[in-house]
């Protein structure tokens, strides 16, 4: 049989109740040939993605495999026909091995008995990774390996399925460069074996690094394709934002005053040691370094979430003992925490609840210690408004919502908490480019307020366009800082990779 | 890796087994009697009945469940069971009509009733979606309720001799009961660690949404644990029924607490993706040195079951702490 186009969609729209996810789409995917796929969270592609892979069906419009129109049930059946995902939330079963991992749901076995061949899963899960030229051992245990070697295992499990179509969605949002570099040698092998990819990044200079064509979704409507080499990064993002995007740091010179917060020898055993910085009023202060530095854990640590084993922290000159985030929240400190999932939002509650539930002491009424629904209203309406959060209501669930929407209302509820001090850990991970201008717009208003800020991130540009100063840490230690004015990405690269 | 580590992650694996030897040391110091064979054995007979509803339990914890069904399935098995095995010349047969019936068929009735209640279990949890404890709550309220119904609330007795031997008898000097309970534990042990059903048991309760995208039958999966953990429930009824020569559909009154007790001692985990079944024999043994132990110290039964709570849950603050740790 022959066809021009491995897999295609025809005018394919997906409703939800009360929104339209995706509003006629036709997309072409070639094969031998790496497809990225662009637009802000909320513009579609995770729904396409889902109805790709078998997850969604869609609403109307229709499915093309091969030439022939398709209809897939189930993700089961997907994967049979050839097409396999490496999905955005890494999907590992932790507590088992990576080639019970790799294998799930299609385990050998020793015919004619129901016996699983361990041996034969072993030998093929080693071949397997050998030729990705990844060193993991197939019997560790999922929950013992790096995020970054999670990934990897997910792709391999992808490539085992020997599929034509590899869906690959955000794979390298926890990978280092070099692992990236790991990533794209692989791509580049399964192009050449004549699989189709399709790519899905927030990150311009991947996209520009490894696509043939990318394709632009917009608010759940398809905005075209093109040839990756027509475009540039100004291009492509105006493309995404329907707009012009000129400023993404929007940076502006605030005075710095007072020292605010200081960090003295702070130490927790096993994670980090000797930490030592201070943050001044109206200063950010960036945290770079590589995944599993050790920078989360410092700050949960300032945060009264982990037991320091020794140091010294002290607010306005004054030695504080926080132990536990509630009265690290009295000391007016604020912690957004990396894993916006797991740590942050309340999926099943809505916006306004999840807005106010650091401060709902502050809604008692006197009478009965009832809640004043009307004032956390308002306020939720202010500052819904002031942080610009798109949401039909205050009452819709908050799952409902985009990645970006969702961390707004996050920094909606520690603005709420009327912080001096704000850590924000990744806080644009995962979140298109418009909502980040906007956060980013966001942490520069506030460091004009006179807040200190301490920025983790591992996006060297935000980094670099953000902070007044830079502290790098590599393997729990902190290995160098750097002024503004001094800074380059290979500086704090060169700090970041330095073990002792 | 400091040799301080290492010593952790010894006790992590096998503390459950130093508690138990610790234990069997304790109490044969404080009773001469403990330690004797036929005490040893009583206790690993009395055992065997909560043992082997912890098998099926084990798999349905690991799958991130609960079965609070498994003392009534055994009422009801043990009722059925036993009308369909009492001695001939009993005047008062639940159904006189019927000759002597050999053996078999009480087992397999027995094995079969509990299959059923399992396979509504397994339905309801798989296809309603309703969560496992609202679920086996239910049949564990109508199962007893069908016991009684079926036995009219009176006990059903005086059984074959053929019945009698599978909770009386002994092969080369051990409790048949005893032979049954290591029988299904090595069976259930291949299934869990050997066959595609035990990782997709491991894969379901680990991360349900994994299983489900990398093509594993999660559904049927799921009925496929509650039907065997059932049938178990079903063997124990069997087994006691026999033991005490007469089904009653008042037997078994929270064996499905203990049983949930046994696995969760073993560590497996209430968190899904974790769990062994020599754990669960362990910590069924455990219970049981426990108990025996008490009783021949002359401990109240009050006292007891104080102790055996106290027990329950510093096992799982003592496991949550182990996987805390490693991470």
């Amino acid at each position: 049989m022959s066809y021009d186009y491995v897999l295609e969609t025809r005018d394919v729209k997906k409703v939800f109740p009360g929104v339209v996810a995706l509003d006629g789409i036709s997309l072409k995917f070639r094969s031998g040939a790496v497809h990225s796929l662009m637009g802000e969270n909320g513009a579609g592609k995770s729904t396409l993605m889902k109805i790709l892979s078998g997850m969604y069906k869609p609403t109307e419009g229709e499915m093309l495999y091969k030439g022939v129109e398709t209809v897939f049930e189930e993700p089961v059946e997907s994967i049979r026909l050839g097409i396999s995902m490496i999905h955005q939330e890494l999907s590992p079963v932790p507590h088992r091995s990576v080639m019970e991992n790799v294998w799930l749901g299609r385990e050998p076995l020793i015919k004619p008995t129901p016996f699983v061949d361990h041996k034969k899963m072993y030998d093929d899960t080693k071949k397997l990774l050998d030729d990705l030229e990844l060193s993991i051992d197939p019997r560790t245990i999922m929950a013992e390996l790096t995020v970054a070697k999670m990934q990897m295992v997910e792709i391999a499990k992808a490539v085992s399925y020997n599929s034509e179509v590899v869906i690959m969605d955000e794979p390298t949002s926890s990978l280092t460069k070099k692992e990236v570099e790991h990533l794209f040698k692989i791509i580049r092998r399964l192009k050449d074996q004549g699989k189709a990819i399709i790519y899905i990044s927030h990150k311009m200079d991947e996209i520009f690094a490894i696509s043939d064509e990318v394709s632009v979704l917009r608010d759940g409507k398809f905005v075209g394709s093109y040839d990756a080499k027509d475009l540039n990064t100004d291009k492509l993002i105006s493309l995404m934002v329907g707009r012009e995007l000129n400023d993404l740091f929007p940076k502006v010179q605030c005075p710095i005053t007072d020292v605010k917060l200081k960090v003295e020898n702070l130490s927790s055993a096993g994670a980090f040691e000797n930490v030592c910085f201070e943050v001044r009023k109206g200063e950010i202060v960036g945290f770079a370094g590589l995944v599993g530095a050790g920078r989360t854990e410092v700050m949960e640590t300032i945060f009264g979430m982990r037991k320091k084993s020794a140091g010294t922290v002290s607010i306005d000159g004054k030695t504080v003992d926080i132990k536990t985030p509630e009265s690290a929240i009295k000391h007016r400190l604020a912690l957004l925490t990396e894993d916006r999932r797991q740590s942050g939002i309340f999926p099943m509650l809505d916006v306004k609840d999840n807005m106010v539930m650091a401060v709902i002491d502050k809604y008692r009424n006197s009478f009965m210690k009832l809640l004043n629904h009307k004032q956390i209203r308002s306020d939720c309406n202010e500052y819904k408004n002031k942080i610009n959060v798109k949401t039909p209501s205050l009452e819709q669930k908050i799952m409902n919502l985009s990645g970006g929407n969702q961390q707004k209302v996050l920094v909606a509820r520690w603005l709420l908490t009327d912080p001096e001090i704000l850590i924000l850990d990744e806080p644009t991970r995962g979140i298109d480019v418009g909502a980040k201008a906007e956060i980013h717009a966001l942490i520069t208003n506030l460091a004009a307020k006179g807040k200190a800020i301490i920025l983790v991130s591992s996006e060297l540009p935000e980094i670099l366009g953000m902070s007044d100063k830079i502290v790098v840490m590599c393997e729990g230690k902190i290995t160098g800082m750097i002024d503004r004015k001094d800074a380059t990405q290979e500086g704090i690269m060169k700090y970041a990779t330095m073990s002792s | 890796m400091s040799g301080q580590m290492k010593f952790k992650q010894f006790l992590g694996k096998y503390g459950i087994y130093l508690v138990l030897v610790a234990m069997v040391f304790a109490m044969s110091l404080m009773s001469p009697v403990f330690l004797s064979q036929d005490n040893l054995l009583n206790i690993v007979r009395q055992v065997s009945v909560i043992g082997l509803i912890s098998l099926g339990v084990t798999l349905v914890i690991i799958s991130k469940g609960i079965d609070l069904s498994s003392g009534s399935t055994l009422a009801l098995a043990a009722v059925m069971a036993a009308s369909f095995g009492q001695a001939g010349d009993w005047a008062a047969k639940m159904y006189p009509g019927i000759p002597e019936l050999p053996v078999i068929v009480p087992i397999l009735v027995a094995m079969l009733v509990g299959t059923v209640v399992g396979t509504v279990n397994g339905a309801l949890v798989a296809k309603t979606g309703i969560p496992a404890f609202i679920a086996t709550l239910g049949t564990y309220v109508s199962v007893r309720g069908l016991a009684l119904l079926y036995a009219d609330g009176r006990p059903v007795s005086t059984l074959t001799a053929s019945y009698q031997y599978i909770g009386q008898g002994y092969i080369l000097g051990i409790p048949l009961p005893v032979l049954l309970f290591a029988l299904m534990a090595l069976i259930t042990w291949v299934m869990l660690n050997h066959t595609k059903f035990g990782k997709n048991i491991y894969a379901i309760g680990g991360n349900i949404v994994a299983a489900e995208v990398s093509g594993v039958n999660v559904q049927r999966n799921l009925i496929k644990i509650y039907m065997y953990a059932g049938m178990l429930a079903g063997l124990a009824g069997l087994v006691l029924s026999a033991r005490l020569n007469t089904g009653q559909p008042g037997m078994g009154v929270a064996y499905e607490l203990d049983a949930i007790a046994a696995t969760t001692i073993g560590g497996t985990s209430h968190s899904g993706g974790i769990g062994t079944i020599q754990g669960a024999v362990v910590g069924a043994l455990i219970l049981g040195v426990l108990n025996n132990g008490l009783n021949l110290m002359g401990v109240s039964a009050y006292w007891q079951q104080i102790i055996k709570g106290a027990i329950i849950v510093t096992a799982v603050v003592i496991d949550m702490r182990k996987n805390a740790k490693k991470k």
